[in-house]
């Protein structure tokens, strides 16, 4: 049994991936290195307002007296900002009415990554905003969405239709100060998404984008910003594949999400960049700024995540629970495997009284990965009746593997209630062997228990991504159990 | 928390002040006359130079302010000060039926009645480490320095620059120690002093001990107290370990204690701190062989402007072995504690069973508690869970026992009882279990206070009584 496991395991860890293909379109880039010479370059070239050029320069200049963070549970090498490209566009940058004008190798890539954008992928009720390098191409729904009052269009038509909007909301959950990253970011990002649902609308249909790095050498910097009014509701999905490139790639996005009065707002994302090699040659750099703030009352944020690429994964969906009676939710499935590491886990900060959260977190290592899952839960002394449940488990497959736990749980008030429970385990023979007693085999077996196993976390995503994500894990995880 | 006033130091000026100390005053330092001792210090000397002391900047020390700590009129003397007194002058102890070896440390000199160093009938050897340096070198030069992580942290670097004093306990292989060895701390001074004892416990093969450790100040003055303990169990050997903290408020004590467990060894661990300014207790446990047991439990009972540190550190490097860490905590008015516990799992250690557990109770919003249960998992077949809490008293049961007529002082203390019960259920010495189960009751009707000495009985009100027996 020990020789056939480590036959699987060797199968497993051969997998190519599945999505590594380069799509051959003349991009627009900017010269290798980071000046204020490239941030304006960035600006002028995306012909933003004028305030925009002041919050870059700002952000850039304190980006530069920072220190990259090294507190994280993961190794690479350093990493010169000066040796890359800082903005790549596609030539030319196409104003559809509709899809026969697009260029058709274009919709070959996004053929292969199966995103709907074409007509009979209505039916899914899917709105799609497909960023492929750094600029958006093409954006479906827009009219029907635009009846409603809703706004979901890139950053840069929001920065030229809606500047007041996005000058009122960017930054305003991530300050550029936040961290090493999100300055990078706000220095030098290139696109992104806006959302904003107006006060008392539900928004009918999931709102969907797509990421897929292409061009050699290309950081990509983008900047989701959702602003959901009062009594509002939102779904928001981003998905995102990258093909197989030999240099690491370095993605730092900025996700900032407004949840006023009693509005709700649901994030998924699907996150299967190219993980390097099984030597860990290559893949992406993952480092990642989330926050939402539920800002009125009885708001509601839900950060749902399947983390199964990267090469690196430096990620803590966070939540600001403002006002009385928010409500926080964050349920991640993080899959590691050859030479991955991921860092990640969420933050919910409680400063509203009888705020909420629920913190389900998910870790699988495989091979020489380590996952590490780090959350803080902090209860001010404000938030009085605030209350809490975490819940970490890491299944480890193979000895090589590494799996980690860093909660941190800070409570000021007496009347909090907080609650953090982890385990860590192999998967279990018991049920393995309970399976393979009735014929089911090996690999059947395993991807069935951890299918299982991540449930609670799977069970949230929508129904378009659900079925990809148990795919994305099925195909991960293939035989990885000795 | 600890007075704060104009002799509060940076830590890199108190850093300068010490190495200048040890440059100028090396040769004035007890214990320096063996060459073993002298090269330990130099190596640690080395290492304290390299090494930052704690500040709020670093991870460990985040919730903890150390600077309080860092002071320019601390007393630090070399003039050998182990005395010649019987302590059973100055105490009788309060545990009825413990029959104990009683050995005192004041202001971390050994005081004894005897001999500083005693050998009994089945060659086990208890008494003062700067006689130990004297009499078995070789010993001292096997184990000194061998588990304590001088390499790592400054303040284990800087207690083995300057150590002078302390307890030293071999127990020979094969060897049971029948009755408990009871270690009172005290310190008592009217100036500001910094004192760094050093103890080392050796267990060897097959032996058992139980060790009860209680550190107690006896007036209110400002100290610091820098303890490092390394405790070596040998394959087989038992060790019961007992520490009971009842500290006055401007104390400052920070405990390092470092065990080395091998193959199918056992250890008891239990911190019990009642009262103190600033408290830290690091337990680091290092699992060397296989199939070891470890038991590292705590409990904190802390108010007023009180700190509680408790930094767990379970390191499996062998497989088969177990460890299970269980804190729990009562934090009142302004009161704030941390709990920082870690298990590390390396490589190839598998079969581990690793448990954690915090629980704690706030009973005020002015009370804080930071909790990090840690996992640091590098092999697959274990058994690895944490779980921390922080909540309140359960207001269904408060009810209950209202509604049975119980008035709601009595109902609180009762459920603050149970809940603090777990831990001391876990003592396996009966009469001190009892005297702990008094301790807690007391302490948490508010009745306890640092005169009223845990263990021991202070036979005077007055503190400076002992004092008088000293001149």
């Amino acid at each position: 049994m020990q020789n056939n496991n480590n036959k699987l395991i060797d199968k497993f860890t051969r997998d190519e991936y599945k999505y590594g293909f380069y799509t051959d379109i003349q991009t627009d880039t900017a010269s290798k290195g980071l000046s204020e010479d490239t941030v304006r370059f960035i600006w002028a070239k995306k012909k933003e307002p004028d305030f925009m050029l002041d919050f870059r320069l700002k952000a850039f200049r304190h980006w530069q007296k920072m220190k990259e963070p090294t507190w994280a549970h993961i190794k690479y090498n350093p990493i010169d900002y000066q040796d890359m490209i800082y903005y790549a566009a596609p030539r030319k940058k196409p104003q559809y009415e509709n899809l026969d004008q697009v260029d058709p190798e274009l919709l070959e890539t996004f053929n292969k990554l199966g995103i709907p954008l074409e007509e009979q992928k209505q039916l899914a009720g899917i709105a799609v905003d497909a960023v492929m390098d750094s600029v958006s191409i093409t954006t479906t729904y827009k009219k029907k969405l635009a009846e409603k009052g809703i706004i979901f269009s890139s950053f840069s038509e929001a920065l030229q239709n809606h500047p007041e909007l996005v000058r009122e909301h960017i930054a305003s959950v991530v300050p550029y100060t936040d961290n090493f990253f999100a300055a990078l970011n706000s220095a030098v990002f290139s696109d992104g998404s806006f959302v904003y649902i107006p006060k008392g609308v539900k928004c009918p249909i999931e709102l969907s984008t797509y990421f897929r790095i292409n061009a050699a050498n290309t950081g990509q910097f983008e900047r989701t910003l959702i602003v959901a009014g009062e009594d509002s509701y939102v779904s928001y999905l981003e998905g995102c594949t990258a093909p197989m490139r030999s240099e690491n790639q370095l993605h730092a996005a900025v996700v900032e999400i407004i949840a006023q009065k009693n509005a709700e707002v649901k994030y998924s994302t699907v996150q299967n960049w190219w993980p390097g090699d099984k030597k860990g040659k290559g893949g992406v750099f993952n480092f990642v700024t989330k926050r939402g703030i539920c800002k009125g009352d009885n708001a509601k944020i839900s950060w749902t995540q399947v983390e199964t690429g990267s090469a690196i994964t430096w990620k803590y969906p966070s939540l600001i629970l403002k006002g009385n009676n928010t409500t926080g939710e964050f349920f991640s499935v993080a899959v590691t495997n050859n030479m991955q590491q991921a860092d990640t886990g969420t933050k919910m900060i409680h400063l509203g009284k009888n705020s909420r959260s629920t913190i389900i977190s998910k870790g699988i290592s495989a091979g020489n990965s380590n996952n590490s899952y780090r959350g803080l839960v902090k209860m001010s002394k404000e938030a009085a009746n605030s209350r809490n449940f975490s819940q970490c488990d890491s299944l480890l497959l193979g000895n090589r593997s590494g799996a980690h736990t860093f909660p941190y749980i800070d409570v000021q008030n007496k009347s909090s209630v907080a609650e953090h429970e982890a385990t860590t385990s192999k998967i279990s023979e018991d049920q393995l062997f309970y399976c393979l007693q009735r014929g089911i085999d090996m690999e059947n077996a395993i991807g069935l228990i951890v299918n299982g196993y991540a449930k609670d976390v799977l069970n949230k995503l929508p129904m378009e991504f659900a079925v990809e994500a148990q795919n994305l894990l099925s195909v991960s995880l293939e035989g990885s159990v000795g | 928390m600890i007075a704060n006033n104009n002799s509060s130091l940076k830590p890199h000026a108190f850093k300068k002040a010490m190495i200048a100390l040890f440059e100028n005053k090396h040769d004035q330092i007890p214990g320096n006359s063996s060459d073993i001792i002298d090269k330990l210090r130099q190596i640690a000397f080395e290492h304290f130079k390299q090494l930052e002391l704690p500040s709020k900047t670093m991870e460990s020390w985040r919730f903890t302010n150390p600077e309080p700590l860092f002071r320019d009129d601390y007393i630090i003397d070399f003039e050998s000060k182990f005395q010649k007194i019987d302590v059973s002058k100055i105490f009788t102890c309060d545990v009825y039926d413990l029959d104990t070896y009683c050995v005192t440390l004041i202001n971390g000199w050994f005081a004894y009645k005897n001999s500083p160093l005693s050998c009994l009938k089945d060659g086990t050897i208890i008494g003062s480490l700067y006689k130990a340096m004297e009499i078995y070198p070789d010993i001292i030069e096997k184990y000194l320095g061998s588990v304590a992580k001088i390499s790592e942290q400054s303040l284990i670097s800087l207690n083995t620059v300057f150590m002078q004093d302390g307890l030293f306990i071999y127990v020979p292989d094969n060897v049971k120690v029948e009755k408990p060895v009871q270690v009172i701390n005290i310190v008592d001074s009217d100036k500001p002093v910094f004192l760094q004892p050093r103890n080392l416990i050796i267990a060897g093969k097959n032996s058992k001990l139980t060790l009860v450790h209680c550190d107690h100040s006896l007036t209110h003055n400002i100290s610091f107290t820098n303890t490092v303990s390394e405790v070596i169990l040998h394959k087989n050997a038992f060790i019961d370990h007992y520490k009971v903290q009842n500290k006055g408020r401007n104390s400052a004590l920070v405990t390092s204690m470092f065990f080395r467990q091998e193959q199918n060894s056992t250890l008891n661990n239990n911190v019990m701190t009642l009262n103190g300014g600033l408290t830290r207790n690091q337990v680091d446990l290092s699992i060397k062989g296989e199939n070891c047991t470890a038991e590292l439990n705590g409990l904190y009972l802390m108010d007023k402007y009180q700190h509680i540190d408790n930094s767990v550190f379970a390191d499996h490097a062998a497989p088969n072995s177990r460890s299970n860490q269980l804190y729990k905590g009562i934090l009142d008015d302004q009161a704030s504690g941390v709990f920082s516990g870690k298990v590390l799992v390396r490589r190839g250690s598998q079969n581990t069973m690793a448990f954690q557990n915090n629980k704690n109770i706030l009973l005020t919003d002015e009370a804080k508690i930071n909790t990090q249960p840690f996992l640091e998992i590098y092999a697959d077949d274990v058994k690895c869970s944490h779980g921390a809490t922080v909540g309140q008293l359960d207001p269904n049961a408060m009810f209950y026992m209202r509604s049975r007529g119980i008035c709601e002082r009595t109902a609180r203390q009762l459920l603050m009882y149970a809940f603090a019960s777990e831990v001391v259920k876990k003592i396996s010495i009966e009469p001190l279990k009892d005297n702990i189960n008094k301790l807690v009751e007391k302490r948490l009707k508010g009745e306890l206070s640092i005169c009223d000495q845990c263990i021991l009985n202070c036979s005077s009100k007055e503190p400076r009584f002992v004092q008088n027996i000293l001149d």
